[in-house]
Protein backbone atom coordinates (compact mmCIF):
# COMPACT_ATOMS: atom_id res chain seq x y z
CA UNK A 1 0.00 0.00 0.00
CA UNK A 2 1.18 3.35 -0.12
CA UNK A 3 2.14 3.95 3.32
CA UNK A 4 3.72 7.08 3.87
CA UNK A 5 6.46 7.39 6.22
CA UNK A 6 5.45 7.41 10.09
CA UNK A 7 7.98 10.21 10.69
CA UNK A 8 6.57 12.88 8.80
CA UNK A 9 6.28 15.52 10.48
CA UNK A 10 2.76 16.75 12.55
CA UNK A 11 0.30 18.64 10.51
CA UNK A 12 1.83 18.81 6.82
CA UNK A 13 -1.46 19.89 5.56
CA UNK A 14 0.06 19.00 1.91
CA UNK A 15 0.78 15.61 2.51
CA UNK A 16 -2.84 15.47 3.92
CA UNK A 17 -4.10 16.71 1.71
CA UNK A 18 -2.48 13.70 -1.22
CA UNK A 19 -3.80 11.13 1.04
CA UNK A 20 -7.17 12.54 1.31
CA UNK A 21 -7.13 12.56 -2.45
CA UNK A 22 -6.02 9.10 -2.98
CA UNK A 23 -8.83 7.94 -0.01
CA UNK A 24 -11.25 9.66 -2.14
CA UNK A 25 -10.22 8.17 -5.26
CA UNK A 26 -10.17 4.83 -4.23
CA UNK A 27 -13.67 5.42 -2.41
CA UNK A 28 -15.04 6.35 -5.70
CA UNK A 29 -13.41 3.77 -7.37
CA UNK A 30 -15.27 1.40 -5.17
CA UNK A 31 -18.16 3.32 -5.35
CA UNK A 32 -18.37 2.45 -9.17
CA UNK A 33 -16.66 -1.09 -8.61
CA UNK A 34 -19.25 -1.99 -6.05
CA UNK A 35 -22.35 -0.34 -7.06
CA UNK A 36 -25.90 -0.92 -6.73
CA UNK A 37 -25.49 -3.49 -9.14
CA UNK A 38 -23.26 -5.72 -7.25
CA UNK A 39 -25.19 -4.72 -3.74
CA UNK A 40 -25.64 -7.48 -1.49
CA UNK A 41 -28.62 -9.51 -1.45
CA UNK A 42 -30.88 -9.14 1.57
CA UNK A 43 -34.41 -10.40 2.65
CA UNK A 44 -37.26 -9.47 4.67
CA UNK A 45 -37.54 -12.03 7.46
CA UNK A 46 -41.09 -10.75 9.11
CA UNK A 47 -41.32 -10.97 13.29
CA UNK A 48 -42.56 -13.77 14.77
CA UNK A 49 -41.61 -16.21 18.03
CA UNK A 50 -38.91 -18.72 18.29
CA UNK A 51 -38.91 -21.57 20.75
CA UNK A 52 -34.68 -21.66 20.55
CA UNK A 53 -32.82 -24.45 21.43
CA UNK A 54 -30.98 -22.03 24.07
CA UNK A 55 -34.27 -21.88 25.55
CA UNK A 56 -34.05 -22.40 29.84
CA UNK A 57 -36.54 -22.76 32.75
CA UNK A 58 -36.65 -19.36 32.81
CA UNK A 59 -38.22 -18.74 29.02
CA UNK A 60 -39.81 -22.21 28.44
CA UNK A 61 -42.24 -19.80 26.36
CA UNK A 62 -41.24 -18.71 22.42
CA UNK A 63 -39.09 -15.85 22.68
CA UNK A 64 -40.30 -12.67 20.20
CA UNK A 65 -38.04 -12.24 17.19
CA UNK A 66 -38.66 -8.86 15.76
CA UNK A 67 -38.49 -8.46 12.07
CA UNK A 68 -35.24 -8.34 10.22
CA UNK A 69 -33.48 -8.34 6.80
CA UNK A 70 -30.76 -11.13 6.30
CA UNK A 71 -28.53 -11.52 4.14
CA UNK A 72 -29.54 -14.09 1.30
CA UNK A 73 -26.25 -15.81 0.98
CA UNK A 74 -22.81 -15.94 2.83
CA UNK A 75 -20.33 -13.24 2.39
CA UNK A 76 -18.83 -14.75 -0.61
CA UNK A 77 -14.61 -14.06 -1.08
CA UNK A 78 -15.12 -11.78 -3.52
CA UNK A 79 -17.23 -9.55 -1.71
CA UNK A 80 -14.29 -9.98 1.16
CA UNK A 81 -11.80 -8.84 -1.14
CA UNK A 82 -13.83 -5.66 -2.20
CA UNK A 83 -14.18 -4.98 1.75
CA UNK A 84 -10.56 -5.02 1.95
CA UNK A 85 -9.75 -2.79 -0.77
CA UNK A 86 -11.95 -0.20 0.74
CA UNK A 87 -10.56 -1.23 4.21
CA UNK A 88 -6.85 -2.51 4.34
CA UNK A 89 -6.63 -2.30 7.92
CA UNK A 90 -8.30 -5.18 7.73
CA UNK A 91 -6.00 -7.17 5.01
CA UNK A 92 -4.22 -9.65 6.78
CA UNK A 93 -0.86 -8.25 6.49
CA UNK A 94 -1.82 -5.07 8.19
CA UNK A 95 -4.78 -6.24 10.45
CA UNK A 96 -3.90 -5.78 14.29
CA UNK A 97 -3.77 -8.62 16.20
CA UNK A 98 -5.94 -7.84 19.35
CA UNK A 99 -8.81 -8.33 16.23
CA UNK A 100 -7.52 -11.49 14.50
CA UNK A 101 -5.22 -14.34 14.99
CA UNK A 102 -2.43 -16.32 12.48
CA UNK A 103 -5.11 -17.92 11.06
CA UNK A 104 -6.90 -15.14 9.49
CA UNK A 105 -7.20 -15.50 5.91
CA UNK A 106 -4.35 -17.77 5.65
CA UNK A 107 -5.65 -19.34 2.83
CA UNK A 108 -5.81 -16.54 0.76
CA UNK A 109 -2.47 -16.34 -1.35
CA UNK A 110 -2.53 -12.54 -2.02
CA UNK A 111 -3.12 -10.69 0.95
CA UNK A 112 -5.15 -7.98 -0.73
CA UNK A 113 -7.58 -10.58 -2.32
CA UNK A 114 -6.36 -9.97 -5.46
CA UNK A 115 -6.83 -13.05 -8.05
CA UNK A 116 -8.53 -14.73 -5.77
CA UNK A 117 -9.60 -18.33 -6.85
CA UNK A 118 -12.89 -19.96 -5.60
CA UNK A 119 -14.85 -16.05 -5.37
CA UNK A 120 -18.26 -17.32 -5.30
CA UNK A 121 -17.63 -19.48 -2.50
CA UNK A 122 -18.22 -18.24 0.93
CA UNK A 123 -14.90 -16.33 3.11
CA UNK A 124 -13.49 -17.99 5.91
CA UNK A 125 -10.70 -18.07 7.73
CA UNK A 126 -12.06 -14.54 9.08
CA UNK A 127 -12.71 -13.68 13.08
CA UNK A 128 -15.22 -12.22 14.78
CA UNK A 129 -14.23 -8.96 14.88
CA UNK A 130 -13.25 -8.84 10.83
CA UNK A 131 -17.17 -10.21 10.18
CA UNK A 132 -18.62 -7.24 11.98
CA UNK A 133 -16.19 -4.73 10.70
CA UNK A 134 -17.50 -5.89 7.28
CA UNK A 135 -20.90 -6.14 8.59
CA UNK A 136 -20.90 -2.22 9.64
CA UNK A 137 -19.34 -1.31 6.01
CA UNK A 138 -22.54 -2.06 4.60
CA UNK A 139 -24.55 -0.87 7.27
CA UNK A 140 -25.46 -4.04 8.97
CA UNK A 141 -24.30 -6.20 11.78
CA UNK A 142 -23.79 -9.74 12.59
CA UNK A 143 -26.81 -11.28 13.57
CA UNK A 144 -28.02 -12.57 17.13
CA UNK A 145 -27.88 -16.05 17.60
CA UNK A 146 -31.59 -16.17 17.96
CA UNK A 147 -32.48 -14.32 14.77
CA UNK A 148 -29.85 -16.87 12.87
CA UNK A 149 -32.30 -19.38 14.75
CA UNK A 150 -34.72 -18.00 13.28
CA UNK A 151 -34.09 -17.94 9.96
CA UNK A 152 -32.24 -21.38 10.55
CA UNK A 153 -35.79 -23.22 11.56
CA UNK A 154 -37.36 -22.55 8.26
CA UNK A 155 -37.29 -25.45 4.70
CA UNK A 156 -38.66 -24.48 1.56
CA UNK A 157 -42.12 -24.35 2.78
CA UNK A 158 -42.61 -23.57 6.14
CA UNK A 159 -41.10 -21.13 8.67
CA UNK A 160 -40.07 -24.06 11.53
CA UNK A 161 -39.64 -27.54 10.14
CA UNK A 162 -37.70 -28.45 13.32
CA UNK A 163 -40.03 -31.36 13.90
CA UNK A 164 -39.81 -32.91 10.86
CA UNK A 165 -37.07 -36.07 11.51
CA UNK A 166 -36.76 -36.06 7.86
CA UNK A 167 -35.58 -32.47 7.39
CA UNK A 168 -33.12 -32.83 10.48
CA UNK A 169 -32.10 -35.89 9.09
CA UNK A 170 -31.11 -34.24 5.69
CA UNK A 171 -29.10 -30.93 7.62
CA UNK A 172 -27.46 -33.49 9.62
CA UNK A 173 -25.88 -35.20 6.80
CA UNK A 174 -24.02 -32.50 6.05
CA UNK A 175 -21.82 -32.84 8.74
CA UNK A 176 -21.07 -35.87 7.07
CA UNK A 177 -19.09 -34.92 4.31
CA UNK A 178 -15.56 -34.55 4.28
CA UNK A 179 -14.24 -31.43 5.26
CA UNK A 180 -11.09 -30.98 3.08
CA UNK A 181 -12.55 -30.23 0.09
CA UNK A 182 -13.34 -26.74 -1.66
CA UNK A 183 -15.93 -25.16 -0.50
CA UNK A 184 -18.50 -24.97 -3.01
CA UNK A 185 -20.15 -21.58 -4.35
CA UNK A 186 -23.03 -20.05 -2.24
CA UNK A 187 -26.71 -20.08 -3.86
CA UNK A 188 -28.19 -23.50 -2.83
CA UNK A 189 -31.82 -23.68 -2.23
CA UNK A 190 -33.63 -21.02 -0.64
CA UNK A 191 -35.91 -21.52 2.44
CA UNK A 192 -39.62 -20.47 2.66
CA UNK A 193 -37.96 -16.48 3.53
CA UNK A 194 -35.57 -16.46 0.22
CA UNK A 195 -32.36 -17.14 2.43
CA UNK A 196 -30.15 -19.92 1.40
CA UNK A 197 -26.91 -22.00 2.97
CA UNK A 198 -27.88 -21.27 6.32
CA UNK A 199 -27.80 -25.41 6.26
CA UNK A 200 -25.03 -27.11 4.48
CA UNK A 201 -22.07 -25.08 3.69
CA UNK A 202 -20.49 -23.22 6.07
CA UNK A 203 -20.63 -22.56 9.96
CA UNK A 204 -21.62 -18.93 10.62
CA UNK A 205 -20.29 -16.51 13.49
CA UNK A 206 -23.05 -15.00 15.32
CA UNK A 207 -23.06 -11.60 17.01
CA UNK A 208 -23.55 -13.19 20.54
CA UNK A 209 -21.23 -16.40 19.79
CA UNK A 210 -19.30 -16.47 23.01
CA UNK A 211 -22.80 -16.47 25.21
CA UNK A 212 -24.81 -19.32 24.21
CA UNK A 213 -23.27 -21.57 27.04
CA UNK A 214 -22.69 -20.10 30.22
CA UNK A 215 -19.92 -22.91 31.61
CA UNK A 216 -19.54 -26.15 30.61
CA UNK A 217 -18.07 -27.22 33.69
CA UNK A 218 -21.40 -25.75 35.90
CA UNK A 219 -22.26 -29.42 37.01
CA UNK A 220 -19.12 -29.80 38.49
CA UNK A 221 -18.57 -26.75 40.26
CA UNK A 222 -21.89 -25.90 41.88
CA UNK A 223 -20.66 -23.63 44.20
CA UNK A 224 -17.53 -21.72 42.12
CA UNK A 225 -20.56 -21.56 39.03
CA UNK A 226 -22.93 -19.49 41.66
CA UNK A 227 -20.37 -16.54 41.85
CA UNK A 228 -18.66 -16.79 38.33
CA UNK A 229 -22.66 -15.58 36.91
CA UNK A 230 -25.30 -12.97 38.14
CA UNK A 231 -28.78 -13.68 37.70
CA UNK A 232 -30.20 -17.31 36.88
CA UNK A 233 -28.43 -20.25 36.68
CA UNK A 234 -26.88 -22.51 33.66
CA UNK A 235 -28.99 -22.60 30.50
CA UNK A 236 -30.84 -25.99 29.83
CA UNK A 237 -30.87 -26.81 26.40
CA UNK A 238 -33.94 -27.41 24.86
CA UNK A 239 -34.72 -29.91 21.96
CA UNK A 240 -31.90 -32.11 22.30
CA UNK A 241 -32.61 -33.97 18.95
CA UNK A 242 -31.46 -30.90 16.80
CA UNK A 243 -28.27 -32.06 16.84
CA UNK A 244 -27.17 -29.88 13.61
CA UNK A 245 -27.55 -26.73 15.61
CA UNK A 246 -26.51 -28.26 18.67
CA UNK A 247 -22.95 -28.60 17.44
CA UNK A 248 -23.02 -24.88 15.81
CA UNK A 249 -23.81 -23.66 19.69
CA UNK A 250 -20.75 -26.19 20.34
CA UNK A 251 -18.17 -24.51 17.94
CA UNK A 252 -19.07 -21.20 17.96
CA UNK A 253 -18.86 -20.92 22.34
CA UNK A 254 -15.87 -22.71 21.91
CA UNK A 255 -14.26 -19.90 19.77
CA UNK A 256 -12.10 -16.78 20.92
CA UNK A 257 -13.09 -13.60 19.05
CA UNK A 258 -9.81 -13.46 17.24
CA UNK A 259 -9.34 -17.24 15.74
CA UNK A 260 -10.75 -18.37 12.39
CA UNK A 261 -11.57 -21.73 10.84
CA UNK A 262 -11.48 -22.95 7.39
CA UNK A 263 -15.55 -23.93 7.79
CA UNK A 264 -16.61 -20.69 9.86
CA UNK A 265 -18.26 -17.94 7.54
CA UNK A 266 -20.85 -14.97 8.10
CA UNK A 267 -23.54 -13.11 6.99
CA UNK A 268 -24.89 -10.16 8.23
CA UNK A 269 -28.23 -8.75 8.90
CA UNK A 270 -30.11 -5.02 9.23
CA UNK A 271 -32.80 -3.47 10.13
CA UNK A 272 -35.83 -4.71 7.85
CA UNK A 273 -36.52 -1.38 5.22
CA UNK A 274 -40.25 -0.16 5.86
CA UNK B 1 -4.71 11.89 21.60
CA UNK B 2 -4.48 11.43 17.22
CA UNK B 3 -4.91 7.54 17.10
CA UNK B 4 -4.03 5.54 14.50
CA UNK B 5 -7.25 4.31 12.38
CA UNK B 6 -9.17 7.88 12.50
CA UNK B 7 -8.63 11.41 11.17
CA UNK B 8 -6.25 13.72 13.49
CA UNK B 9 -7.86 16.73 14.34
CA UNK B 10 -5.44 18.78 11.79
CA UNK B 11 -7.60 17.83 9.24
CA UNK B 12 -11.36 18.02 10.44
CA UNK B 13 -11.59 20.77 7.96
CA UNK B 14 -10.82 19.03 5.07
CA UNK B 15 -13.08 16.57 6.22
CA UNK B 16 -15.91 18.16 7.03
CA UNK B 17 -15.78 19.60 3.65
CA UNK B 18 -15.43 16.14 1.74
CA UNK B 19 -18.33 15.12 3.54
CA UNK B 20 -20.77 18.01 2.66
CA UNK B 21 -19.83 17.11 -0.86
CA UNK B 22 -21.90 14.48 -1.07
CA UNK B 23 -24.03 11.53 1.07
CA UNK B 24 -22.10 9.46 -1.55
CA UNK B 25 -18.97 9.72 -0.26
CA UNK B 26 -19.90 8.23 3.13
CA UNK B 27 -17.11 5.63 2.98
CA UNK B 28 -14.40 8.41 2.85
CA UNK B 29 -15.34 8.60 6.71
CA UNK B 30 -15.95 4.59 7.32
CA UNK B 31 -13.31 3.45 4.84
CA UNK B 32 -10.68 5.63 6.28
CA UNK B 33 -7.63 3.33 5.69
CA UNK B 34 -5.29 3.27 8.85
CA UNK B 35 -2.42 4.85 6.43
CA UNK B 36 -4.27 7.85 6.26
CA UNK B 37 -3.82 8.84 9.20
CA UNK B 38 -0.63 7.74 9.85
CA UNK B 39 1.10 11.25 9.35
CA UNK B 40 0.03 12.25 12.96
CA UNK B 41 -0.14 9.02 14.78
CA UNK B 42 1.11 8.89 18.35
CA UNK B 43 4.80 9.15 19.28
CA UNK B 44 5.29 5.45 19.84
CA UNK B 45 2.91 2.53 18.04
CA UNK B 46 0.25 1.42 19.52
CA UNK B 47 0.54 -2.65 20.12
CA UNK B 48 -0.79 -4.50 17.99
CA UNK B 49 -2.17 -7.00 21.08
CA UNK B 50 -3.83 -3.49 22.53
CA UNK B 51 -7.55 -3.30 23.43
CA UNK B 52 -7.05 0.54 22.62
CA UNK B 53 -6.89 -0.08 19.32
CA UNK B 54 -10.64 -0.66 19.37
CA UNK B 55 -12.35 2.28 18.28
CA UNK B 56 -15.00 2.67 21.50
CA UNK B 57 -16.86 5.47 22.33
CA UNK B 58 -17.89 5.97 26.09
CA UNK B 59 -19.81 7.90 28.93
CA UNK B 60 -19.02 7.96 32.43
CA UNK B 61 -21.18 8.61 35.52
CA UNK B 62 -20.86 12.57 35.00
CA UNK B 63 -22.41 12.24 32.25
CA UNK B 64 -18.88 13.14 30.12
CA UNK B 65 -17.79 11.53 26.60
CA UNK B 66 -14.33 9.75 26.13
CA UNK B 67 -13.17 7.29 23.74
CA UNK B 68 -11.60 3.70 25.40
CA UNK B 69 -8.02 4.79 24.68
CA UNK B 70 -7.63 7.96 26.13
CA UNK B 71 -6.97 6.00 28.89
CA UNK B 72 -3.74 4.96 26.85
CA UNK B 73 -0.51 5.97 29.09
CA UNK B 74 -1.94 4.57 32.78
CA UNK B 75 -2.40 1.05 33.75
CA UNK B 76 -6.29 0.51 34.89
CA UNK B 77 -8.02 -2.08 36.35
CA UNK B 78 -11.48 -3.20 34.20
CA UNK B 79 -14.25 -5.23 34.38
CA UNK B 80 -18.00 -5.35 33.12
CA UNK B 81 -21.15 -5.33 35.43
CA UNK B 82 -24.76 -4.51 35.70
CA UNK B 83 -26.52 -1.48 37.85
CA UNK B 84 -29.22 -3.62 38.64
CA UNK B 85 -27.39 -7.48 39.47
CA UNK B 86 -28.13 -7.91 42.89
CA UNK B 87 -25.24 -10.63 43.77
CA UNK B 88 -22.27 -10.72 42.26
CA UNK B 89 -21.75 -7.16 40.54
CA UNK B 90 -21.45 -5.81 44.05
CA UNK B 91 -18.93 -8.48 44.92
CA UNK B 92 -17.09 -7.34 41.96
CA UNK B 93 -16.97 -3.58 43.00
CA UNK B 94 -16.33 -5.10 46.79
CA UNK B 95 -13.45 -6.67 44.67
CA UNK B 96 -11.66 -4.15 42.86
CA UNK B 97 -12.01 -2.01 46.10
CA UNK B 98 -9.90 -4.98 47.76
CA UNK B 99 -7.28 -4.98 45.40
CA UNK B 100 -7.49 -1.08 45.50
CA UNK B 101 -7.05 -1.35 49.26
CA UNK B 102 -3.69 -3.29 48.96
CA UNK B 103 -2.12 -1.11 46.84
CA UNK B 104 0.14 2.12 48.50
CA UNK B 105 -1.37 5.39 48.18
CA UNK B 106 1.55 6.14 45.41
CA UNK B 107 0.52 2.67 43.53
CA UNK B 108 -2.84 3.37 43.64
CA UNK B 109 -2.61 7.18 42.41
CA UNK B 110 -0.77 5.58 39.38
CA UNK B 111 -3.73 3.09 39.01
CA UNK B 112 -7.54 3.84 37.32
CA UNK B 113 -10.64 1.75 37.63
CA UNK B 114 -13.20 1.24 35.15
CA UNK B 115 -16.63 -0.51 34.96
CA UNK B 116 -18.13 -0.88 31.60
CA UNK B 117 -21.98 -2.02 31.93
CA UNK B 118 -23.53 -5.14 30.03
CA UNK B 119 -26.97 -2.90 29.82
CA UNK B 120 -26.76 0.18 28.15
CA UNK B 121 -30.76 -0.01 27.60
CA UNK B 122 -31.24 0.70 31.53
CA UNK B 123 -27.93 2.07 32.69
CA UNK B 124 -28.12 5.42 31.83
CA UNK B 125 -25.84 8.00 33.15
CA UNK B 126 -28.16 8.56 36.06
CA UNK B 127 -28.38 5.49 37.27
CA UNK B 128 -24.29 4.89 36.60
CA UNK B 129 -24.42 8.15 38.77
CA UNK B 130 -26.50 6.45 41.24
CA UNK B 131 -24.70 3.38 41.42
CA UNK B 132 -20.97 5.18 42.14
CA UNK B 133 -22.57 7.53 44.66
CA UNK B 134 -23.99 4.41 46.73
CA UNK B 135 -20.57 2.66 46.89
CA UNK B 136 -18.68 5.49 47.74
CA UNK B 137 -16.44 5.33 44.54
CA UNK B 138 -13.24 7.40 44.59
CA UNK B 139 -13.97 9.53 40.96
CA UNK B 140 -10.77 10.10 40.94
CA UNK B 141 -9.86 6.92 40.04
CA UNK B 142 -12.88 5.06 39.68
CA UNK B 143 -15.17 5.22 36.40
CA UNK B 144 -18.55 3.50 35.81
CA UNK B 145 -19.33 3.41 31.91
CA UNK B 146 -21.77 2.99 29.41
CA UNK B 147 -21.19 2.66 25.80
CA UNK B 148 -24.04 2.24 22.79
CA UNK B 149 -25.24 -1.42 22.67
CA UNK B 150 -23.45 -2.35 19.24
CA UNK B 151 -20.51 -1.81 20.78
CA UNK B 152 -21.14 -3.82 24.33
CA UNK B 153 -19.67 -7.20 22.85
CA UNK B 154 -16.62 -5.67 21.09
CA UNK B 155 -15.70 -4.53 24.16
CA UNK B 156 -16.14 -7.81 26.16
CA UNK B 157 -14.87 -9.61 23.04
CA UNK B 158 -11.58 -8.16 23.43
CA UNK B 159 -11.16 -8.69 27.36
CA UNK B 160 -12.38 -12.31 27.19
CA UNK B 161 -15.99 -11.52 28.87
CA UNK B 162 -18.99 -14.07 28.26
CA UNK B 163 -22.62 -12.21 29.09
CA UNK B 164 -26.04 -13.13 27.62
CA UNK B 165 -29.28 -11.43 28.31
CA UNK B 166 -31.52 -13.69 29.78
CA UNK B 167 -34.85 -12.07 29.37
CA UNK B 168 -36.10 -10.69 33.07
CA UNK B 169 -33.62 -7.77 33.14
CA UNK B 170 -30.99 -9.90 34.07
CA UNK B 171 -27.73 -11.16 32.54
CA UNK B 172 -25.46 -14.19 33.09
CA UNK B 173 -21.97 -13.63 33.00
CA UNK B 174 -18.48 -14.63 33.40
CA UNK B 175 -16.56 -12.60 36.09
CA UNK B 176 -13.71 -10.97 35.90
CA UNK B 177 -10.94 -8.50 37.27
CA UNK B 178 -8.81 -7.30 34.06
CA UNK B 179 -5.38 -5.38 34.53
CA UNK B 180 -4.40 -3.61 31.82
CA UNK B 181 -1.12 -2.28 31.32
CA UNK B 182 -0.42 1.19 30.35
CA UNK B 183 -0.39 0.54 26.57
CA UNK B 184 -3.66 -1.76 26.46
CA UNK B 185 -2.36 -5.19 26.71
CA UNK B 186 -4.40 -7.60 28.78
CA UNK B 187 -1.59 -8.01 31.98
CA UNK B 188 -3.41 -9.96 34.32
CA UNK B 189 -6.91 -11.22 35.75
CA UNK B 190 -8.99 -12.68 38.14
CA UNK B 191 -12.19 -14.40 38.77
CA UNK B 192 -11.94 -14.58 42.39
CA UNK B 193 -14.51 -12.64 44.43
CA UNK B 194 -14.67 -12.47 48.27
CA UNK B 195 -10.45 -12.64 49.12
CA UNK B 196 -7.94 -10.56 47.08
CA UNK B 197 -6.01 -12.90 44.85
CA UNK B 198 -2.77 -12.57 45.82
CA UNK B 199 -1.19 -13.16 42.79
CA UNK B 200 -3.37 -10.70 40.87
CA UNK B 201 -2.63 -8.24 43.69
CA UNK B 202 1.13 -8.44 42.70
CA UNK B 203 0.57 -8.22 38.90
CA UNK B 204 -0.99 -4.69 39.53
CA UNK B 205 1.42 -3.27 41.90
CA UNK B 206 4.05 -4.20 39.50
CA UNK B 207 1.84 -2.59 36.46
CA UNK B 208 1.22 0.62 38.46
CA UNK B 209 5.14 1.09 39.54
CA UNK B 210 6.26 0.33 35.65
CA UNK B 211 7.07 3.02 33.62
CA UNK B 212 4.07 4.10 31.50
CA UNK B 213 5.74 2.77 27.72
Amino acid sequence: MHRPPATAPHGDSRRVRRVWHRVLASALASLCLTGPANAADYTALPGGTLLSVLAGDADRNPTPVAAFAMRTTPVTRAEFAAFLRTHPQWRPDQVVQVFADRTYLQDWSDPGGAGQALAQSPVTHVSWFAAQAFCEAEGARLPSWLEWEYAAAADATRTDARSDPQWLAKILGWYARPANTALPAVGGAANVYGVRDLHGLVWEWVDDFNALLVNPDSRSQEDADKLKFCGAGAINLKDRENYAVLMRIALLSSLDATASTSSLGFRCVRVASP
Amino acid sequence: MPSPLEPSPSIGPRRRTLLAAGAGLYLVSSGLPAWAAADTAAPAALPSDSIYQLKLPLVDQDGHSFALDERRGRPMLVSMFYTSCQFVCPMLIEALQATEAKLSPEERTRLSVMMVTFDPAHDSVAALKKTADQRQLDPQHWTLARTEARHVRKLAALLGIQYRAIGNGDFNHTTALILIDAQGRIAGRTAQLGSTDPAFVKLVKAAALAPAS
